[in-house]
């Protein structure tokens, strides 16, 4: 009778014995007690609920996206806090303070979080809040989409944080690669955790894939053509073709180990004609691109800081375009060069090999783009601009040894090393995170409305640079040294010394992570004096910044006319900027719905229930999404008009704001509009 | 397409917002993301298909001329679907009803024939746990015949929209992306019918 009740779910699952677990589910739930008890002191519920939960709006969106990408950043930097420290101890005949068990699933926790519930969330966010009005567009193609779209990552972020107090988190690493991560080996729910948040997560990507893929090609204001996309843009639109390109892979991948899981089949098992190769074909061939996928838009970050804060036109736009198609093409010739000791023969080995050179290529035509941009620039050093430097300076080095680890026979000498996990952190770090800092940053002001503080920045950003060298160099050196990656204790002594470094620099990044938090609240104390009133605080160049921070819901209230690339920055030369329209005209905006936040939540309770084989739910799950769907299909009064009077009382409160500070609607006379450099 | 043109006209929006494009060109693209969703799987029966394990190869378990007349089906409610959309055209409301009710019992033949394949199999005990040959085979016929069910469901739906609605925009739009999600799931099982059992028996 339990057992049709609660599947596999019993009070056992709950880690009581184990005291550091138990110490993170109290904490965990301390702060989620005491943010839930200050929305219900301050009576906030009904605010959350209309203005922000079911809300379809863009922007809100892609701040709930940033919202949960730094929730998430702080839990997987815990774990690698725990790691560090636990390798810095766990040396000789110490064995550390964690259980070679409990250590598996914090690397295994460290790296699907980093990837797929920070990373992908972070960007995601800010495409979110970015592309529309960069593109010119009063919305997505598919506003309820990308609602259902974040509520699914969301909820798969919650089922990776349950799995730390009810069952456990998978030990089978982030890649999850059979056998081990077979029922056979792997009984418990912890791969099970690890599937599902990654299936539902991915699904919820997928759609946006999609989703931002028809904006952007469908969705321009007249006259930007592709070639007068932001670069930004650009690189969104090619990360979207890897997404709707890969996803699909890791959607059978997991599906095909589900099946292995659930109902006993042979797709990567040991006996019975099972091949564990063809998972990690599978695993690699979304897993490369989606390399790229998270770091692409970070490049467009980039490129869009250096350009402003350089005062000038990005340098070799066409070039920077055409490099982001080809590392594209290119992510999908490499993925063979993660298990070049497959034995794959060397003939394979070369082909892989090379192709991983090669994007080495279109990488350095950027770097070289970004240098150029800003030689004979103004370039003002602001925050964003030392993210910048910061990366360029770090992802360089990181690109040399990934084109070391390129070259097969290396490959087979450092393969699985720590010179392996030194090398991708320093990609990921500069080339995907420090963007996303950047970009945090950059259109901060245009999502609230004020600026963060730039001294508590750049604490941030020194101690973060600082701190990632410390942490990371040293692993290239015991990757030479031949220590092996996932490492819960290990005999040689001499490995010791390098770890306490990383340890130390694990130690200097939390401090950057607190000056950002420290950053924050200073910035909303001293929010009057940061207060973005015109909407353009760094003499921007697109056209996300001509219009209000935060902008009015409706984004624009006439589509603008583009000319040329760097529209604004145009439209700001040729004075006509804040051109007042004769009259305003009705828009159509897509109603707020709180199907996404139910289809999040069944989302959620399907998963668990699969996870700890609750049957019944698992259907009623099911059913409940399909239901949803029916109903909302039923229902065809998906928007409404805005009058355009409202449209116009609202411009015109704006354009009162501007002109009380001294900015005039004739934009040729504006103060704010010095000439550039 | 006229209709489509149609359509967007009398949604009339003049904001460059163009929500039916919008969703056709979308589900376009679902399609392909689908595409290769399916062309994992086969990929995957490429590399197992030959895994038999001590069980039984594709020669022994296969009747070709019942996988034939299970193909018929699928193949004519492909064409009976694309009469209801001529239907459609013509805003003959009925017409429509009753050529996707057929296309749907079509579509419900297949699905019967496979479940009962499906089950003979296993009851002779070469389910799809028994090798990694059948693993694949299950797990690629099977994908498919979920799609069909699905379809199959989003049909029923149509059909009482149709009845309730009548042939409003939304609806032709969503007719129009059901019509292509059956015409692809014929053009895999195409793919399916030829590596899986003609490869299979020869």
């Amino acid at each position: 009778m339990n057992e049709t009740l609660f599947g596999k779910l019993t009070l056992s699952a709950i880690p009581y014995d184990n005291p550091i677990v138990m110490g993170a589910v109290a904490g965990a739930t301390a702060l989620t007690l005491l943010l839930l008890g200050m929305i219900t002191y301050f009576g906030k519920w009904r605010y959350l609920w209309t203005e922000w939960f079911t809300s379809v709006d863009h922007k809100k969106i892609g701040v709930m996206y940033i919202i949960l990408a730094l929730i998430m950043l702080l839990r997987g930097f815990a774990d690698a806090f725990m790691m560090r420290l636990q390798q810095a101890i766990a040396a000789g005949g110490a064995l550390g303070y964690l259980p070679p068990y409990h250590y598996d699933q914090i690397f295994s926790a460290h790296g699907t979080i980093m990837i797929i519930f920070v990373a992908m969330p972070f960007f995601i966010g800010l495409m979110n809040l970015v592309v529309p009005l960069q593109i010119g567009a009063r919305d997505v193609a598919y506003p309820f989409l990308n609602s259902v779209s974040f509520w699914l990552t969301a909820s798969s972020a919650a089922l990776v944080m349950i799995s730390l107090g009810i069952g456990d988190f998978s030990h089978a690493g982030w890649s999850g690669y059979p056998p081990l991560s077979e029922k056979q080996f792997s009984p418990g729910p912890g791969v099970d955790y690890w599937i599902w948040s990654l299936q539902l997560g991915g699904i919820g990507t997928l759609m946006t894939g999609i989703n931002f893929f028809v904006t952007i090609l469908r969705m321009r204001t007249p006259g930007m053509t592709l070639m007068k996309l932001p670069v930004f843009t650009w690189t969104i639109l090619v990360t979207n073709v890897l997404i709707m390109l890969s996803f699909p892979v890791l959607t059978v991948a997991l599906a095909l180990l589900t099946l292995d899981r659930y109902l006993g089949m042979h797709f990567f098992t040991n006996d019975l004609g099972g091949n564990q190769m063809m998972f990690l074909n599978l695993f690699w061939i979304w897993g490369h691109p989606e390399v790229y996928i998270v770091i692409l838009p970070a490049f467009g970050m980039f490129s869009e800081v250096v350009s402003t804060f350089s005062g000038k036109r990005l340098f070799g736009y066409h070039s920077m375009v055409y490099a982001s198609v080809a590392i594209a093409v290119l992510s999908f010739v490499v993925w063979l060069h993660h298990f070049f000791t497959m034995g794959a023969g060397a003939n394979v080995n070369a082909f892989f090999g090379i192709a991983t050179m090669v994007i080495a290529v279109p990488t350095g035509v950027k770097v070289f783009n970004w240098l150029f941009t800003m030689y004979k620039g103004r370039l003002e050093f602001t925050t964003p601009v030392l993210w910048t430097l910061g990366f360029i300076i770090t992802f360089c080095i990181g690109g040399m040894t990934g084109v070391l680890l390129s070259v097969p026979p290396a490959d087979f000498v450092l393969h699985n090393s720590e010179f392996l996990v030194a090398h991708f952190h320093n990609m990921l770090i500069p080339g995907a995170l420090f963007g996303y800092f950047a970009g945090y940053a950059f259109w901060f002001p245009k999502a609230v409305g004020f600026r963060l503080d730039e001294k508590w920045g750049k604490r941030a950003f020194w101690a973060w640079l600082v701190g990632f060298y410390l942490a990371f160099m040293p692993l290239y050196a015991l990757g030479f040294m031949g220590m092996p990656r996932r490492l819960v204790h290990y005999d040689n002594p001499a490995w010791q010394p390098y770890l306490l470094v990383a340890a130390l620099g694990t130690v200097v990044i939390l401090v950057g992570i607190f000056c950002q938090i420290i950053q924050l609240v200073v910035s909303i104390r001293n929010r009057a004096a940061l207060r973005d009133l015109t909407g353009d605080p760094w003499n921007g160049r697109t056209l996300e910044w001509s219009v209000s921070s935060p902008p009015p819901f409706y984004n624009f209230a006439h589509l603008p006319k583009v000319q040329t690339l760097d529209a604004f920055a145009d439209m700001k030369e040729r004075g006509v900027a804040y051109e007042v329209p004769a009259s305003y005209q009705d828009i159509h905006m897509p109603k707020n719905t709180g199907v996404g936040v139910f289809l999040g939540g069944i989302a959620f309770a399907f998963g668990f229930a699969m996870v700890w084989h609750i049957w019944w739910l698992s259907l009623a799950a099911a059913g409940g999404v399909v239901a949803a769907l029916i109903v909302r299909a039923w229902d065809d009064s998906v928007d409404y008009i805005l009058p355009a009077q409202e449209v116009a009382r609202m411009e015109r409160e704006r354009r009162q704001l501007l002109a009380a500070h001294g900015h005039q609607s004739s934009a040729s006379t504006d103060p704010h509009l010095a000439p550039q450099g | 397409m006229t209709t489509l043109a149609h359509a967007q006209d009398s949604l009339s929006h003049h904001d460059g917002h163009d929500p039916i494009g919008n969703a056709t060109f979308g589900f376009w693209l679902y399609l392909m993301t689908d595409c290769i969703l399916f062309a994992s799987i086969f990929a995957t029966y490429a590399v197992l298909g030959h895994n038999f394990a001590g069980g039984p190869s594709g020669h022994e378990i296969f009747d070709l001329q019942y996988v034939f007349a299970e193909t018929m089906f699928l193949l004519f409610s492909s064409t009976t679907n694309g009469i209801a959309m001529l239907a459609m055209y013509r805003n003959a409301r009925s017409q429509v009803v009753n050529w996707l009710t057929v296309t749907a019992l079509l579509g419900l033949g297949f699905i019967v024939m496979e479940v009962n394949e499906f089950m003979h199999l296993i009851q002779e005990g070469n389910g799809p746990d028994r090798s990694g040959f059948l693993s694949a085979f299950f797990t690629l016929v099977g994908t498919h015949g979920a799609h069909v069910s699905v379809g199959l469901l989003w049909m029923l739906v149509l059909i009482f929209q149709v009845m309730g609605k009548g042939l409003t925009a939304p609806v032709r739009s969503r007719l129009m992306r059901l019509s292509l999600f059956w015409h692809f799931l014929d053009l895999i099982w195409i793919g399916v019918f030829t590596v899986v059992y003609l490869m299979g028996v020869l």
